[in-house]
């Protein structure tokens, strides 16, 4: 071992195998030679705001506008190059993909790694029958995972590449079609919980960026058209009333877009469980997009039920799996097994996925008077703090009134939602399931299969050792990796662990030691 | 907002004397505190850690999840022959993390965690 202070990593067995022979025979594949259209097509649209721009204010003023058509240019020829370096094939157990012009890389992923094919297509991919493969591997570097994905391949292609990703020697072909057992099937009528789920926010805001770039490149000066001006002698008139149009107006832009934005994401969203071991969720309306999750990677689902969701008894559900992280948008990264829809249907999807109905609807235990009076603490400590700044600002600068009374204002409400947080605070363990509920603004029921935790982390902070409550948290390779058990009592927290990881736990549990501290 | 140029200078005073008798309470408290908290065990099955002060915690991981061993030694713990080991787990949530141990120690525990884990087939997960 060096004196140098840099880490010295060993791996312990599990990784890193030989890569197959050079010498394989087997053929590299190319992408479908359709991307090199659909490659120069996607440069020009996303350039559409700035040619409208030109187009609308009659010449090309400034610099500004040449730099980004020659930098689209640019663009254009590295994506054509990239047609031309990407090969792929399947070959000794391995799935391989090389590429790069100057810096060539091949990238070897062992067959048995490979978790999860996700299939998508936008728009301009299913005119030209298109597909972009994505090959979820599982690392905890999230680098590696964005390197497998194949943008363009024809979609008997993508098919064809999925059989062979996730065929096992051990299973046996079905007819595909046979045996298939649709789990879930959302219904257009389920666009009705769209606004309740405020996707559309962002929808709002980008289509009012992109209107505004639109002006800004024709030159136009909203200030000084027509409408706009009298509409804001009429808010200037009037603030609260026009506070409120306002308002109203952005609101209901927000329940269209979302409504709009359910219906183009979950058009048609289906789960089928195919008779080889795999989940497979199929979803849009002009961007598709396919999720194939194994099975035996499954380790559980969380049913999540955002506040303003619940208020219409609607609830989603997402996938726990290994190698399948949940991301951020209304799709959470491909993990989704029901979107916003009503909250008994996720519940019965939840038992179809998880083949029992018993952690989804077994009772959770309270976690008792200690962490009831805990959520209260906390969130008026939150509280006390803010006022206690307003009132030091106060002092410095004049505030405006209703600063003051807002805060005064909101106690009820943040006593409700401490109130609203302890609810939802609940645990259980349903035969080898850890199920474990938290949180008011986005309320989770998590129900968590014991074989998927590989590790616990009990947490207490000193108010929590004081109350006798701990945080215990659960450890996995799948999902959020860390499921979180929230001030539990101690000895609840360890008969919790003790039982559904056996003899993990025993070995450290030999005498109730006195706390250290 | 007026104040005082006198005024500030004293406050600044205040800021400067309240900083300094905190750090030296921490220092006073906490590197104690913290050394009463640390426990480590690794038995044939599972790897046990406990740190923190004022928050504590507490992680198990078991040897058939066992993904890398690293030893990590900046230049302090160099010049006092430390080492520090971190085990991480298929959970990004999940590693264990033991400081400041004697050099020697260090590297037995990485040998013998690497062997314990090569044993379990699977990817441990």
């Amino acid at each position: 071992m060096s004196s140098q202070p840099q880490p010295q990593r060993q791996a312990a067995g599990v990784d890193e195998r030989p890569a197959p022979p050079a010498a394989d025979a087997t053929p590299w594949r190319r992408l479908d030679p359709k991307m090199l259209v659909v490659q120069p097509l996607r440069e020009v649209i996303r350039l559409l705001p700035l040619l409208a721009g030109i187009l609308l204010a009659g010449s090309t003023t400034g610099r500004g506008g040449l730099w980004g058509l020659a930098g689209a240019g640019v663009a254009i020829v590295v994506g054509l190059l990239r047609w031309y370096t990407t090969t792929y094939r399947v070959a000794a157990g391995q799935v391989q993909v090389r590429r790069g012009l100057l810096r060539r890389e091949t990238i070897n992923v062992p067959l048995d790694r490979v978790r999860t094919v996700d299939i998508s297509a936008s728009p301009m991919h299913r005119i030209l029958g298109l597909t972009r493969v994505t090959v979820g591997t599982g690392q905890s570097d999230l680098k590696r995972d964005s390197a497998l994905r194949l943008d363009g391949l024809s979609a008997a292609d993508a098919e064809r590449l999925r059989a062979e990703l996730l065929r096992r020697p051990d299973r046996v072909a079905a007819p595909s079609g046979a045996g298939e057992e649709v789990l879930a099937f959302a219904p257009p009528s389920w666009a009705r919980y769209g606004p309740f789920t405020l996707s559309g926010f962002v929808t709002v805001f980008v289509v009012l960026g992109f209107a505004w770039r639109i002006l800004s490149e024709a030159r136009i000066d909203p200030r000084r058209l027509g409408p706009v001006t009298a509409g804001y002698r009429d808010v200037a008139a009037a603030p609260w009333l026009g506070a409120a149009v306002i308002l109203a107006v952005l609101l209901a832009l927000v329940a269209a877009a979302s409504t709009i934005g359910y219906l183009l994401a979950f058009w048609g969203f289906r789960v089928v469980r195919s008779p080889d071991g795999s989940l497979q969720v199929a979803r849009g309306l002009i961007s598709t997009r396919s999720t194939t999750i194994e099975e035996r990677r499954l380790r559980g689902a969380e049913l999540s039920e955002p506040l303003l969701l619940r208020l219409v008894r609607g609830a989603r559900l997402i996938a726990i799996a290994t190698g399948l992280r949940v991301g951020r948008g209304a799709e959470r990264g491909g993990t989704l097994l029901l979107p916003p829809a009503p909250r008994e249907e996720a519940v019965r999807v939840a038992a179809a996925v998880l083949r029992t109905a018993e952690p989804v609807a077994a009772p959770l235990a309270r976690h008792g008077a200690a962490a009831h009076r805990r959520r209260y603490t906390r969130v008026l400590t939150a509280w006390l703090v803010i006022v206690v700044v307003l009132l030091a600002l106060s002092r410095l600068t004049p505030l405006p009134d209703w600063t003051l009374v807002a805060s005064v204002v909101l106690l009820p409400a943040v006593a409700a939602l401490a109130f609203d947080r302890y609810r939802s605070l609940g645990h259980a363990l349903v035969g080898r399931v850890v199920v474990t509920s938290r949180g008011s603004l986005v309320r989770r029921r998590v129900m968590l299969a014991s074989d998927g935790i590989i590790g616990w982390n009990l947490t207490r902070s000193f108010f929590q050792r004081r109350s006798g409550l701990a945080t215990l948290v659960a450890t996995t390779a799948a999902g959020r990796q860390a499921y979180p058990v929230q001030d539990v009592a101690l000895d609840e927290a360890v008969r919790v662990a003790d039982r559904a990881v056996p003899d993990l736990l025993a070995p450290f549990l030999v005498s109730e030691e006195p706390d250290p501290a | 907002m007026v104040v005082a140029h006198d005024d500030l200078q004293r406050w600044h005073l205040v800021a400067l004397a309240v900083t300094v008798v905190v750090a030296a309470a921490h220092l006073a408290v906490m590197p104690q505190w913290r050394y009463r908290v640390h426990r480590w065990e690794a038995t044939a099955s599972a790897v046990y850690t406990q740190a923190g002060w004022f928050s504590q915690e507490r992680r198990i991981a078991p040897i058939s999840r066992i993904q890398t061993v690293d030893t990590q030694r900046g230049p302090l713990e160099q010049l006092f022959g430390l080492s520090n080991v971190t085990i991480t787990t298929a959970s990004a949530a999940g590693p264990l993390k033991i400081h400041g141990l004697d050099r020697e120690l260090a590297q037995t525990l990485v040998d013998d965690l690497v062997r314990a884990a090569e044993l379990t087939r699977g990817d441990a997960t």
